[in-house]
């Protein structure tokens, strides 16, 4: 119907006095934009399959294309704004519940952009990370403070499970089935060179990359797809996917049209039957059934693995966070709601969850106003976009920081935010054969090395200009940080001090 | 302005410590005199001691000395010391009044023992008790401050030089084994005497030059412990550092000092495995109470006195020996005041703790 036409959201600008006409455009879009008219001779689009992932202006031997916003409007209305309209047609053709996928985009603020780091002048001095040794290993599990000793007076070093990160980053769970094999392996080895972890997400982990296994986190979800023995043990941790930053409360959908062969095997399900993860754990209805799965997952894996809870940033996550602290979780990974997805319904993603900076400084606090800080560990996600968010998350009272988006930027991804379509263009969330395999896993691997590398460089940066040369002291040392343009509710919830106080 | 405890005032400084292992009497005033030399490194703005073995008549009662801003705070206060314990004697710190320190509070002295039946009800050992009252006096009773709590040891601070604070409290007139001693050049004016240093908790007292850059990270660890920190001081923080890793997690100094001051990964992995996995344990349970950024500190305790360095030895710290005494310094002329022929001097590393103990006396910590 008319009423139902949506005119499309950009536009193809192809330059045809640049354009030769290589069609290689047609040949890497998975959306069938680009094609070639034999009358014409001529290379022509159809704009309104694009979804503005680059993959063809990336390619474009003469830089023919552009890819722009198009500025075909609505009339102006500051209320019922262009995308207001557009899903209420949408809705009103379908009768669904509409899909969206990466973190939230709407205009809410970003704490981390208004704190500012300190720095050591005169009283103080700030070391050079080129000449002084400079420390970011971090363990991540239970501390406790009991000290006991051998019959010689010797100290008992034995300790409840840890990981040992050598820097304070890892890879967020992001599932096989969701993102590409080769985007798997990209993660995983990445991941043992820098001597940190993936996590498999909640798809099971594939046999081919169990030699990964001591670099990798094993999730369990509440569909419990690819959990097995064999797969508890393969892991160095297991998580376990109490909610996502990006549909908090909600439950996961992989449509059958990406489970293939080996996804299919992975999951251990049938090919081609939709993937549904329900929205909570049918055996956890209250904290006590989680302290029962923890301590299942314990007893299955003989205590040798920390246990992680991840959950997502909801209005009470610091009775929440200390109810799971006291559950014999070993760590907590709080994921806020600017977190990325695969795919979740758009409401759902805009305006649920809370952001991650608050609910980082709330947590930290109360788990050290009970005394039980030191009883688990804390990772933040829930959009970390460079080394200067994981400084701030860690003076905030993070232990570490999960970044996933990040990755995936690292290993092509243009932030299209049309991976439900399971048509990427780069490799990443898709399971085509044709599509995944534009994703090296050589080339995959070495651009993630190269950003937690430069991430590193940056964040020794930091801690030198601080003069603190080890990531321990950075740790909850709020005193680093200032608020700038911030009421003094949000202040004093981070714990923080405004600029120039 | 601010007082000190509002604000965190950064501040730079001189120490020095006499220690005598056979136990003889050292007379306070070869410490204030060591300290003449470095007068450069102060600015007036905050003088201490701490002496050890000073009060042999009444060794085994806890000297509690006290700030009071007036007489209501010391009314007030005096009631809560006497519901909390026996006190045995108590007068006013006898001074020398000079020109040179001005503004002085009511400076008090109680010999004191924990009421026996208060102390069993409390369910806490007697030292835990101890230190519950001093915090709850420091945090609840304004205008009062506790800046003593040891047996047979005192602390003497104020604002001023620290040669005119020696004078002033008249060090000359005592003896005592060990002696700590602290010149401070804050950046700001505190202007109140409990900034100053020494800081104290029960016999464990602590003179320290440098800013640490661990201090939030630290503080927001510790309090978890029940200790407040009130003053916003590195010197404050470490106090209560040393007195939760010595007292409650009963590490050695030696342990003590491998969290404070932890070698770095690459040094503890060039030990012997057991050692590795020793020292590995402790960054790792304790790695919030790692302190980075220069410092130098004396810890004063019962028995024996230990200097440390951070990891990289960003502050100056020289040690010095002569038969059984042992002199400790920022600058080598303070050393050569108290002794000019010492036999050996140096300057130990970054993060290696120099312990020195009473011979045959109380082995502290081990
Ligand atoms: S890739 Fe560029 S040059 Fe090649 S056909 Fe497409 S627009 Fe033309
Ligand atoms: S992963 Fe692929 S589909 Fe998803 S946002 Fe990135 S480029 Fe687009």
């Amino acid at each position: 119907m008319a009423i139902d036409f949506l005119y499309p959201e950009f536009e193809v600008v192809r330059d045809q006095s640049r354009c030769i006409a290589c069609r290689v455009c047609e040949r890497q879009c998975a959306n069938e934009v680009h094609s070639y008219d034999e009358d014409l001779k001529l290379m022509v689009s159809d704009e309104s399959r694009c979804v503005n992932c680059h993959r063809c202006v990336s390619l474009c031997p003469t830089r023919a294309l552009k890819i722009i916003k198009s500025p075909h409007t609505f009339r102006e209305n500051a209320n019922w704004t262009q995308d207001a309209i557009q899903e209420v047609y949408r809705q009103a053709n379908s009768g669904a519940v509409l899909l969206s996928s990466m973190g939230n985009p709407k205009q809410f603020p970003v704490y981390w952009d208004k704190i500012l780091i300190n720095a050591s002048q005169v009283t103080n001095p700030s070391i050079d990370p080129l000449r002084e040794p400079m420390e970011t290993r971090v363990f991540l599990g239970k501390k406790p403070t009991n000290i006991t000793r051998d019959q010689n007076g010797k100290i008992k070093t034995d300790l409840p499970p840890q990981l040992e990160l050598e820097l304070p980053i890892l890879f967020s769970a992001m599932s096989y089935g969701s993102i590409s094999y080769n985007a798997h392996e990209s993660l995983a080895r990445a991941a043992v060179e820098m001597g940190t972890y993936y996590n498999t997400g909640e798809g099971g982990l594939h046999k081919d990359f169990y030699k990964y296994g001591a670099h990798t986190i094993v999730q369990v979800a509440s569909g419990r797809f690819g959990v097995h023995k064999d797969y508890l043990e393969q892991g160095a941790a297991i998580e376990i996917k109490m909610g996502q930053g990006a549909k908090p409360g909600i439950g996961g959908h992989l449509p059958g049209t990406k489970i293939t062969g080996d996804v299919s095997a992975t999951r251990m399900i049938p090919e081609g039957t939709d993937a549904i993860s329900p929205a909570p754990h049918h055996d956890i209805y209250s904290i006590e059934d989680l302290r029962q799965l923890v301590y299942s997952l314990k007893e299955a894996t003989e205590y040798k693995k920390p246990i992680i809870v991840k959950v997502a940033a909801v209005h009470n996550i610091a009775a929440i966070a200390s109810g799971i602290a006291r559950s014999g979780a070993d760590i907590i990974a709080i994921d806020g709601f600017r977190g990325g997805t695969g795919a979740a319904p758009t409401r759902i993603r805009d305006n649920v969850g809370i952001p991650i900076e608050l609910a980082l400084a709330s947590v930290d606090q109360r788990l050290r106003e009970e005394g039980i800080r030191n009883e688990v560990s804390l990772i933040a996600g829930g959009s970390i976009r460079n080394s200067a968010d994981v400084v701030k998350a860690i003076a905030l009272g993070a232990d570490a920081v999960y970044i996933a988006t990040g990755a995936l930027l690292a290993l092509g991804c243009h932030l299209c935010r049309t991976c439900q379509t399971g048509k990427c263009n780069w490799g990443i969330a898709t399971q085509r054969p044709d599509l995944v395999k534009r994703l090296n896993p050589d080339i995959g691997c070495r651009r993630l090395i190269n950003l937690l590398t430069a991430w590193e460089h940056e964040i020794k940066e930091f801690m030198g200009g601080m003069g603190i040369n080890s990531i321990e002291s950075l740790k909850g040392n709020r005193l680093m940080l200032r608020g700038v343009g911030k009421k003094k509710k949000e202040l004093s919830i981070l714990g923080i001090a405004h600029a120039g106080e | 302005m601010k007082k000190e405890g509002e604000i965190r005032i950064p501040s730079g400084c001189a120490i020095a410590g006499v220690f005598a292992k056979d136990g003889k009497n050292i007379n306070g005033g070869l410490i204030v005199r060591a300290m003449t030399t470095m007068h450069e490194r102060s600015n007036g703005l905050g003088g201490g001691f701490a002496g050890y073995g000073i009060y042999p008549q009444y060794k085994d009662l806890y000297a509690l000395h006290v700030f009071y801003d007036n007489m209501t705070a010391r009314s007030e206060c005096e009631k809560f010391i006497d519901e909390m314990f026996e006190i045995v004697n108590l007068s006013k710190i006898p001074i020398r009044k000079s020109p040179k320190i001005t503004d002085e509070p009511l400076i008090w002295r109680y010999f004191v023992t924990p009421h026996q039946n208060k102390l069993a009800d409390s369910q806490l050992d007697e030292k835990e008790y101890m230190v519950r009252c001093v915090i709850r006096i420091n945090t609840k009773y304004t205008g009062s401050y506790v800046f003593s709590c040891g047996k047979n040891m005192g602390v003497f601070k104020a604002v001023g030089y620290p040669e005119d604070v020696g004078e002033f409290y008249r060090l000359d007139e005592y003896e005592g084994y060990s002696w700590t001693a602290h010149g401070r050049y804050p950046t700001n004016t505190p202007g109140w005497w409990g900034g100053a240093h020494p800081f104290s908790m029960l016999d464990y007292s602590i003179v320290h030059n440098g800013e640490i850059s661990s201090y939030d990270a630290n503080r927001r660890f510790i309090e978890m412990f029940g200790y407040k920190c009130t003053l916003l001081t590195d010197t404050e923080v470490i106090t209560y550092i040393i007195d939760f890793l010595l007292r409650h997690e009963k590490l050695t100094l030696e342990e003590t000092a491998a969290v404070i001051a932890a070698p770095f990964w690459d040094t503890i992995e060039r030990k012997t495995p057991d050692e590795a996995a020793r020292y590995k344990y402790l960054r790792n349970v304790f790695s919030s109470l790692l302190i980075t950024g220069p410092f130098s500190i004396l810890l004063g305790f019962e028995g024996g006195m230990m200097a440390l360095n951070d990891r990289l030895k960003l502050r100056s710290m020289v040690v010095g020996e002569k038969g059984d005494m042992t002199y400790f310094a920022s600058e080598e002329c303070a050393i050569r005041m108290m002794e000019p022929n010492v036999d050996n001097l140096w300057s130990p590393r970054g993060g290696e703790p120099v312990i020195v103990r009473l011979n045959g006396g109380v082995n502290h910590g081990n």
